[in-house]
This record gives structure tokens, sequence and C-alpha cells, in this order.
């Protein structure tokens, strides 16, 4: 033992240290989380995983019976469905995550880990989720008749964009929420509203022959950049990808930036409270 | 590596500080900071620790004492690397256990089972090595017929036993333990303390914060006393537990309630009184039917001669369960120069039924014993264990007999 090198403590960091026990932790949490959740009751997993489905049912028979808004549009439906999924993972990571730390006080204040491991563990549950709701999307093509498109293979990388997008802003949230606590109810606001400003119900072909140029202004939000490039990957070329609908390439910029910016951003201002979380609780 | 650690340092802190602010009013709403954006809140600086340094071998128990508030805990979260040091270094050598507490990330919904794998997995193991150990984690614990059961369901007791079988089963050459030792009952607090010695054995770094010095005394190789926030002694656990206990006796009046701490005219002062087993050793549990003593320390202010050394043990409810003095053994108990020191051991045969007695010693001039140089109210004690169950206070050796009357009806089923 007195061969070993002395080493500093450096005391709890946003993410450093081995990444093996930071992972094993985020698994765990994400998994105690969800035992808890549902513990008890038989149905309880079956009904979180029929969240989405509901939500899509009610938005398909309002938004196609009652309101004419798919009109024309091919493939509504699994449009439809495809949006709520995705909006269901981003509300689901950033609106988890926003009292995650606060809410595992007596973790925080016990033992050193990488503080990031528990909003990471809000994202990770929620990623389970996306990951089951996408069967759920599989077996919902099959039924509807939808050809297999080489393009499936490419949906990740757009999840993967999503995720990046959505764990950025829940470290800057849970990191917020700490000092602030009326970022919980704004933040419930400005999902509301995002649901809305998103073309989740509407087709984004829709808007555009409405307006062209705003439908270029909702495609500079990251996450309908993301559903619909998902939907031009699922449903192939019958449906516009991001780029297309976007009009010009070089606003994909745009998306792109404010999702590196949000990540950036959050692991800074994450990286600067997490050696203080244990005091500031 | 910095210079002034030492080659088998396991913990080496330099000069270490930490300060809390907290404003007095908690500022937790934006319209607040919005309202009054330039406002500077008032804040509060709670200097947890100045300048501490100290240095803990390899393999050594180490114990941290020092009154509530003194800074012991704080320093267990810096070691542990849960609190950024506002200040100087600590560096270590060798795994660390990163908690300080036992059982943390318990659920109360959850099964024993999924609480160990848990606390295993917060506590650094990998989910095999928890999975490999959870068998002999639940058999340390003694919970066997429990496992499935919730958390919520078991007493704080069992509760507290399945925490310390993580703890003791995790991979770790430096622990860090506070205020663990006084759970149980007393043959689980025995399974502790042989967990900690085989710990120790292995080669293993303990750090122990507690108040119970007879437990320092017992485990520790050296201790630091801590008081608001500085190192006041470091080295002998002898010297550091009577640091602290004087520091304790400094307090005023009113914290430490209405006992009076001595009495007497103070040509004589009792330092510390403890209870021993019959070889010697200091514990705060002695057995039934067997020697033990109680000791004290005096020493001697003024020139004395032939002074009468005694101790009343009383029980949990104050009442004098016997009184011993040197009067009787010892009558010509010697001169004694002023500032010399004498170490006195009250030796009796235990015959208490088990339970929780108090030794309060006392030093008295030759003759009927009645004018005192110095008195301690309860300045020890001790809990028996190992007597029969029984109503009395004391369990003296007996035998019983039965004999069977020989009746009209005996002889009449014997026909």
């Amino acid at each position: 033992m007195t061969g070993e090198a002395l080493y500093e403590v450096r005391g709890p960091s946003a993410l450093a240290g081995d990444w093996r026990r930071s992972l094993d932790l985020a698994v765990m949490l994400a998994y105690t989380d969800w035992k808890l959740r549902f513990f008890g009751s038989v149905l309880g997993y079956f009904w979180s995983l029929l969240r989405p489905l509901l939500l899509f049912a009610v938005l398909y028979l309002v938004f196609s019976q009652v309101v004419d808004v798919g009109g024309d549009v091919k493939d509504y439906p699994v449009q439809l469905l495809i949006g709520v999924i995705l909006f269901t993972f981003w509300g689901e990571v950033t609106g988890g995550s926003v009292t995650s730390v606060v809410d595992r006080e007596a973790l925080v204040r016990k033992i050193a880990f990488p503080r990031a491991v528990i909003p990471l563990s809000v994202a990770l549950g929620a990623a389970f989720n996306l990951f089951l709701n996408l069967l759920v999307l599989g077996a919902f093509l099959a039924i509807a008749g939808v050809e297999p498109q080489w393009t499936w293979i490419l949906v990740p990388f757009p999840l993967l964009f999503l995720v990046l997008f959505a764990v950025g802003v829940s470290l800057m949230l849970s990191s917020l929420y700490v000092s602030f606590r009326d970022v919980q109810p704004i933040w419930e606001v400005i999902l509301q509203a995002l649901f809305y400003a998103t073309p989740v119900i509407y087709p984004i072909e829709v808007l555009a022959g409405k307006n062209e140029s705003l439908s270029h202004v909702a495609l500079m939000n990251p996450i309908a950049t993301v559903i619909q490039e998902t939907r031009h990957f699922v449903l192939g070329d019958d449906t516009p990808s991001a780029v297309d609908a976007i009009g010009d390439p070089a606003l994909l910029l745009v998306p792109l930036f404010i999702v590196v910016g949000a990540a950036i951003a959050g692991y800074v201002i994450f990286d600067r409270l997490a050696p203080r979380v244990a005091e500031r609780l | 590596m910095p210079s002034q650690c030492s080659d088998n340092a396991a913990v080496c802190v330099a000069d270490v500080s930490k300060t809390f602010r907290y404003s007095r009013e908690a500022v937790h709403t934006l319209k607040e900071r919005a309202l009054h954006p330039l406002r500077r809140r008032p804040q509060e600086e709670i200097h947890a620790l100045r300048s501490v340094g100290l240095e803990v071998g390899q393999g050594e128990f180490f114990g941290i004492v020092g009154r509530n508030g003194s800074g012991k805990s704080t320093l267990m979260k810096c070691i542990a690397g849960i609190y950024a040091t506002d200040d100087g270094q600590i560096h270590l050598r060798g795994r660390l256990a990163p908690f300080i507490e036992l059982g943390v990330g318990f659920n109360p919904e959850l099964t024993a089972r999924d609480n160990v794998s848990i606390n295993a997995i917060m506590l650094g193991l990998t989910p095999a090595q928890a999975r490999d150990r959870y068998d002999s984690i639940i058999e340390f614990a003694e919970l066997e017929e429990f496992q499935d059961l919730k958390l919520k369901n078991y007493s704080s007791g069992m509760q507290v036993r399945l925490a310390f079988g993580v703890m003791v089963h995790v991979e770790a050459d430096i622990l860090l333990i506070d205020e663990v030792l006084a759970v149980g009952d007393v043959a689980f607090q025995q399974k502790c303390h042989d967990a900690l010695q085989t710990a120790r054995d292995e080669g293993r770094t303990i750090l122990l914060v507690t108040h119970d010095m007879n437990a320092v005394q017992r485990f520790c190789d050296r201790a630091v006393l801590l008081e608001a926030g500085r190192v006041m002694e470091l080295g002998e656990p002898r010297s550091v537990c009577r640091r602290y206990e004087q520091l304790n006796f400094q307090r005023p009046k009113e914290e430490r309630g209405a006992l009076p701490a001595h009495l007497g005219d103070g040509a004589a002062a009792i330092g510390e009184t403890w209870f021993e087993d019959e070889h010697g050793t200091r514990t705060a549990m002695i057995t039934h039917d067997a020697g033990c003593a109680i000791g004290m320390r005096v020493q001697f202010r003024e020139a004395v001669e032939d002074p009468v050394f005694g101790a009343v043990v009383t029980d949990e409810r104050h009442r004098v369960v016997f009184a011993a003095t040197s009067a009787s053994s010892e009558p010509r108990s010697g001169a004694f120069a002023a500032g010399q020191e004498v170490t006195v051991r009250l030796r009796f045969h235990n015959v208490l039924a088990s339970g929780r007695y108090f030794a309060s010693p006392q030093v008295a001039y030759s003759g009927t014993g009645q004018r005192l140089m110095d008195h301690r109210e309860n300045a020890a004690t001790t809990v028996v264990t190992g007597g029969r169950q029984g109503a009395g206070t004391i369990d003296l050796p007996h035998t019983v007999e039965i004999t069977a009357a020989t009746t009209a009806g005996d002889e009449a089923a014997r026909a």
C-alpha cells in the first residue's frame, strides 16, 4: 500500500471521476425511480407507456375528426405519433430534472459522487421509456402499412441531437432550481408553450402552406428540427426533411447552435454549482 | 507530492479552512431578486474549520472528538469530497469509501434486497460485486428471514444492522465513520467492534467521529480534539479524552443540568473515572459474575495524609447500590505530596443485575470520610450484561431446589 501515490481530494464536481461508477450510479438511480413510481400497481408501468398513446389518440380524434388540421398531408397519424412521442421524451427529461438535485438532497449531503449523475439518471429513465415507445411506433407503422425505408437506421441521429439538447437544458434547470424555486412553475408554462410552438399537432407542411416564413422560424426550434427529420427518416421522401422544410440549409445552423450552446452552458452552469451544492441545499 | 505529507500517510490534511455563508433571509424566488437586484443580503459566516492540519498514517485507527458544532462532521465531509474546501489541501493514499453515514440512499418503500444493492453501489461497489456480497451482508446483519420485507417494516435497529453490514463489505482502504457504534443490542455492538477490529487488522485506515470516550480509548491509536473549528489537541487518545472532558466541564452550569460537578474543598481533584474489566481494560460494559473495578485518577493539590478513597455506585433510578471506601481496608493509605498523582482502583466481584450503573468517586479526609476533598457525581457509567432475568438490583449466586411434598393424593395415585 505504501507504494500507492498520494492524490488530492478536489471536492465534488459535475462529472469528474470514475465514469464506470457514474454510469452504475445513474442506472441505479433511474432504476430505483422507475421501481418506486410503479410499485404496487400492476398496470402502473403499462399506463405510463400508454400516456403518449392516449395523448396521441385524443389529439388525433380532435385534430382529424373535429378540426381538420392534418388535411391531405400524407400519413398524418404517424407524423402526429412521432411528434407526441418525441415531445413527451423532451418534457419528461427537462420537466423531471428540475427538482431532481434538490429531491436527492439526502444523497448529495452524504456521499461524494459526480453531481451531474442525478439529472443524467432522469434522462436515462426517460430514454428507456422513449425506447419502448419507439417499439410501439414500430408496431403502429406495421399496422398503418407504412413501407420500410432504409432511412430508418438513421433515426438515432436526430434522437441523439434531442438527447443532447434535453440534457443540456436539464443541467441548467436543475442547478438553477437549487437557488430559485420558481424555476419549476416557470418551466411548466414554457413546456406548454413549446408544445404548441413546435409542429407536433400540425404538420410543418400545413404551416408552410399558410405562412412559409413562419414555418422556417418554427423549424429553428431544435425540437421541431429533430421531429421533422425523424418524420422524414421514418416516412421517406413524401415527408420533407428538416433541410427542405427550413428553406435555406444555412438556417439549420440556428438549431445546431442552440443545442450546442445549451449543452455547453448547461455543463458550465452545473459545474460551477457542483462543488457547493451540498451546502446550498 | 506535497512535502508536508509523510511517506506512509493515508490521509493528509494541510491547513484546511471551511466557511459557510448563509443569507439570513434566503432568496428563493426570482421575484425577490428582480425587485431588489442590488440589495446585498445580510450574510452570516460560520467558520466551521480554521486551518486544520493533521495526518493519519496507513492502518491507523484515528478518533475525531469534539463538542457539537466543533467541526467534526465538516472535516469528515471535506475528506470524503462532499464539501469543497475554501483553503488548504487534503491528500489521500488508497481508496476512500465516499460516505460518512450509514444507510445512505436507503428507501423505506423498497425491500432489503433492493436497498442493499442501492447502498452498495452508492458506496462504490459495482453491481456485480454488490450481488456477490449480498448473502454475506445479509448474514452479517442477521436478517436472513427478512430479506424481502420492505425497509419501512424494519425496526431502526434492523436498519442499522443492514447498513453496517453493507459498510463492512465495501472495498476501501480508508473508512470514515460518523457516530455509529452506539447502535443495536449488546451482541451486535460487539460484532461491530469486531468488524472494525478486523478492518484495522487488514490494514485499513479508519477515521471515527464519536462522543464515546470509551470507544476512543479502546480502539483509537491516536485522536484529535476539535473545538470551534481548530485542532485543540492531537495525539494520544487518553490525553485527548481528558482534554475533551475538561472542555465539557468548563461549560456553563445551566448547560450541565442541576447535578453538582463537585463537592469538597479541592485539596484533591479527581480526574477521569472509569470502569474496567478483570483484565484492566476500560470498558463501557462489564460482565455479570466476573471481576471488575472502578478506576479513578486523583491529583493532590495539597499535601494530604491517609485520605479515604471511595465510590458510590447507583443504579438508573439513583438508588445507591453499594458504597466502597478505602477506610476499612486501607486505613493508612499513605502520605501524598501536593501535585502528586495517583490511580486508585476499587476492585469488586460483579454481582450487579443487568442494567446501567453510575459511579460517583470521592476523596475525603481520614476519619469518618465525611469531610470531602472532591466528589464527582456520576463520573463514570457502565452497563452490566449477562445477568439472569430478575427483578432485583443485585443478582447473587443462587440455586433453586425443588422437592415435591408427599401428599395423600400422591400416595393414592401411587397405590
